[in-house]
């Protein structure tokens, strides 16, 4: 295979931003009927990369070669003529259209008469649709299809304009497990069509299962490429590291205790009055993590906000301890001892421009030791924050920095240092490890199951079906604002949850007893 | 020298530099912008056929060059200090107080009720006075914070409604109720009594003890700011309300009392102006202290040292004017345009930036060429 002229190659392309050498000699080469995936941490470069070839950004060194033809992709338009088609992390749909509509847009057929040829475009979209197994339907709106069926709109999109190679970046962050397996039969027809894909993600356990070759990048520097015959998680994980990994989460069996939180019945609206839970009740005991899966959106963060009293609840009970918090102050619930790490750090969990001191005490500004009346006592803030940046190896220069200055990993470690000082009784870990790089990922799980050990109760919210299923001791799945199943985490499949997640099953806990002894 | 003093002296150097550093940071922005527009003002000065470099010498005495001209700077940057506190209060909650002119006059009517109608031995009289100033217009701001906090009604809106509000308000006691009795019918309040007035301290000129309380007012404001939980909280929902509500804080109520304290500065403002200088409220009285005010807040970076500062680069230029069109002929309306120059790159850094960037390209340039040469 590797002595066929590839289809897309890049060769030791380099791009330095003022100060910042983002890719360094890079060569990557993808051919004719394969999936290359392309592995890094977050800010490895390889969104600079693949923008590189899409024309976004020059590179300042190297070329690009399109089946052994120099190219200077200068633009978008460039590389689509090229026929490179890009499906980004994000749609980029018109709500209101229908598939077919989004499909022409920019390149419509046209009636004698000047307008849309809807009937031309929905014929040549399901020629398209059948060839490449890609199931859409053309009259549809978008606002009404499924987060998969709008992947493969975009996937189509870039088809109909003649894309021969496809970049498919980030693409199972927002799908259920059985819209990824949807997905990669649809990249197995079409390498099988000859057209090469290349597969960017972190993820390594779909990297193994749907790639032919890997290229991974750490730092902006190129590491290797490898053929998933001589790969395996681990050695991926170390290669976009650069160390040992440890990818399992260990975690003795847990003990559970007396119930901790207690929700009963909440149901509340959101934007318009739309409701976004509709009778959510469990419970959660002391020395146990619960995990909630489900697709983002289906009412994981008002549930959150409403027992961390962000958001009203219209009805229903929330107890901490057997004592009713719903809809208290949401100073009083922290000092009743929730603490929690918020879903997007940059949105509720820092202050940005603050230094990492004054983040620290967020929420325990106002109390002893850290306040004295209206005085703020700096000397106990500064001790408190060394500590802390020490203990959760907060890489910074200073206490003094910004916390704008600092990585993600490193802000995400600010804020779980904050709400673990709280000593809480029950701590609800929200999207805990987004946007984090591995190494920080097993640092950060391995904090949260001290604090199950350690007696407290654990609620954890995750978009990432891996990490529900490796922290928790019990699972529940959320789907249209209601707690659709509840599964021992031991018991769990994926393809179960995935189930569940869909809205295809449901086993409403009658009892929950019954279920977590 | 011995390479251990060498040292020693670079470590001097560097624990000096590490708290000299911020401050210079902070000075670079407002010093630049100052020069650079004194520079462009020059270049105007040129073109009307005058001498820039005489020109400023005049500005310059005009504002300093006796005890008379200091102390009648000091004098018109007094009211700058007590607005631009307001308003860079305001900013730290991320809210627009458009209205400290309206809490300024409220405050100032308020100071001259007290100061002409009440019969007090000066020790109460004139606490009271201020107090008065404090809370009326406190309450002007605090409405319009409350108004914010409570209906979402945008502050820029509701305090320029408040100006007119307190404008036409003011109109109506000083031609009505509050009317001088006397003979010649002016439209003006009563003067203030003697126990009313504050102390002179620099006569000849009208500088009154009101600017010492000016400074100290703006050092209680800093450690409200920088020191306690209040101005943590008030800057934590400025910064980000959405993570400020997440820790606990009542963004609602920081926003409303940021507008209260505001107003209450601007309203002291008032009252420190009326019984140190002006002691009776005219009609039509609208000296535009809280619109510079912004401009203050704004050269100042919103910290109550660099307002200080900012007030009174403001009551030079403004003091300097008519000494430069006196003695250099140059008409002094250039002061506004060079205040203009001073907002103006205030309010765009990146231009004044690029000078120190240019500096500190070239000392890496310069030391990357040295560490090239050595290795």
């Amino acid at each position: 295979m590797n002595e066929k002229v590839p289809v897309i190659e890049m060769r030791d392309v380099t791009k330095v931003f003022p100060g910042v050498i983002a890719n360094d000699h890079i060569n990557l080469a993808v051919h004719e009927g394969e999936v290359l995936g392309l592995l890094g941490e977050n800010g490895a470069g390889k969104s600079v990369l693949m923008s590189i070839l899409y024309g976004l950004y020059q590179p300042t060194e190297g070329e690009i070669f399109v089946r052994g033809k120099p190219v200077a992709i200068t633009g978008p338009k460039v590389a689509i003529e090229q026929g490179i088609g890009m499906v980004h992390q994000h749609f980029m749909l018109v709500p209101v259209f229908t598939v077919a509509e989004n499909i022409v847009l920019g390149d419509e057929p046209i009636t004698n008469v000047g307008t849309l040829n809807t009937a031309k475009a929905v014929n040549e979209i399901k020629a398209l649709s059948e060839k490449y197994n890609l199931e859409v339907d053309p009259h549809a709106k978008i606002e009404d299809i499924s987060v998969g069926m709008g992947q493969r709109v975009e996937i189509l999109k870039t088809m109909y304009r003649g894309a021969q190679v496809l970049i498919l970046d980030e693409p199972t962050a927002v799908l259920t497990p059985q819209e990824i397996k949807g997905l990669f039969e649809i990249m197995h027809s079409l390498t099988e069509a000859g057209f090469p894909v290349i597969f960017i993600s972190h993820k390594l356990k779909e990297l193994m299962e749907v790639c032919d070759r890997v290229t991974v990048i750490r730092r902006g520097k190129m590491i290797g490429t490898i053929d998933i015959e001589d790969a395996s998680p681990q050695i991926l994980a170390s290669m976009m590291v650069g160390r040992d990994v440890v990818l399992e989460v260990e975690k003795k069996p847990s003990q559970p205790k007396e119930v901790v939180l207690e929700v009963e019945n909440i149901h509340a609206v959101g934007l318009n009055d739309l409701p976004v839970l509709n009778g959510v009740s469990f419970k959660v005991h002391a020395g146990e993590i619960v995990g909630i899966a489900g697709v983002a959106g289906n009412g994981q963060s008002e549930l959150i906000e409403v027992i961390t009293g962000l958001h009203k609840a219209n009805s229903g009970d929330v107890r901490l301890n057997n004592e009713t918090i719903t809809n208290h102050s949401a100073k009083e619930i922290i000092h009743k001892g929730i603490a929690t790490i918020p879903e997007d750090r940059h949105h509720r969990g820092l202050v940005l421009d603050f230094s990492i001191a004054d983040n620290g005490v967020l929420g325990s500004h106002d109390q002893p030791p850290f306040a004295r009346w209206i005085q703020r006592m700096f000397d106990a803030i500064r001790a408190y924050a060394d500590k802390f940046i020490q203990e959760f190896d907060v890489r910074t220069p200073n206490q003094e920095a910004q916390v704008k200055n600092l990585s993600g990993g490193n802000q995400q470690k600010v804020i779980i240092a904050r709400e673990i000082g709280r000593k809480p009784d029950l701590l609800i870990a929200a999207q805990p490890t987004r946007g984090v790089d591995v190494g920080a990922i097993e640092f950060i799980h391995r904090r949260i199951i001290e604090q199950r050990d350690a007696g407290k109760a654990v609620l954890v919210i995750s978009n990432e079906l891996d990490e529900v299923m490796g922290l928790s001791d019990r699972i529940l799945v959320m789907f249209h604002g209601e707690i659709v199943g509840e599964i021992l985490a031991k018991d769990a499949t994926e393809d179960e949850l995935g189930l569940y997640m869909a809205g295809a099953k449901r086993n409403t806990p009658s009892s929950p007893k019954e279920v977590s002894k | 020298m011995t390479t251990s003093d060498e040292s020693t002296i670079k470590r001097w150097r560097e624990r000096i530099m590490l708290v000299v550093a911020p401050f210079i940071q902070q000075l670079i922005l407002p010093v630049g912008a100052i020069i650079l527009a004194l520079l462009i003002g020059a270049i105007f000065i040129l073109a009307i056929g005058n001498n820039p470099i005489t020109a400023y010498i005049a500005l310059l005495q005009g504002a300093f060059g006796d005890i008379f001209s200091i102390g009648e700077t000091l004098e018109a940057t007094t009211p700058l200090i007590f607005t631009g506190l307001a308003v860079a209060f305001a900013f730290r909650a991320n809210m627009f107080n458009i209205g400290a002119e309206g809490q300024f006059l409220m405050g100032a009517l308020a100071a001259t009720w007290v100061g002409t109608s009440l019969e007090l031995p000066s020790i109460i009289h004139l606490p009271l006075i201020l107090l008065a100033g404090i809370i009326v217009g406190g309450l002007w701001g605090g409405a319009a914070g409350l108004l914010k906090a409570i209906r979402g009604v945008h502050e820029v809106i509701s305090t320029i409604m408040l100006n007119f509000i307190a404008i036409f308000f003011i109109g109506y006691m000083v031609t009505g109720p509050m009317k001088e009795e006397s003979a010649l019918d002016i439209p003006q309040t009563a003067k203030m009594l003697d126990t009313a007035q504050l102390m002179k301290i620099m006569p000849p000129s009208r500088l009154s003890i009101g600017i010492i309380l000016a400074v100290l007012v703006a050092a209680f404001i800093w450690w409200l700011l920088w020191k306690t939980t209040v101005g943590y909280e008030v800057r934590a929902v400025g910064l980000n309300f959405f993570a400020a509500e997440f820790g606990g804080i009542k963004p609602n109520y920081n926003m409303f009392l940021a507008m209260l304290i505001s107003g209450g500065l601007a309203g002291l403002g008032g009252a420190v102006v009326i019984s140190g200088l002006f002691l009776r409220f005219q009609h039509g009285f609208e000296p535009g202290y809280g619109f510079t005010a912004i401009a203050v807040a704004l050269v100042g970076g919103n910290n109550p040292p660099g307002v200080v500062l900012a007030a009174l680069l403001f009551a030079t230029l403004s003091q300097g004017a008519l000494g430069m069109q006196n003695v250099a002929g140059v008409p002094q309306d250039i002061v506004l345009i060079i205040q203009a120059l001073v907002i103006f790159f205030v309010a765009a850094p990146q231009i004044v930036w690029a000078f120190p960037e240019w500096i500190e390209r070239r000392r890496e340039a310069a030391q990357a060429a040295s560490e090239g040469g050595q290795a």
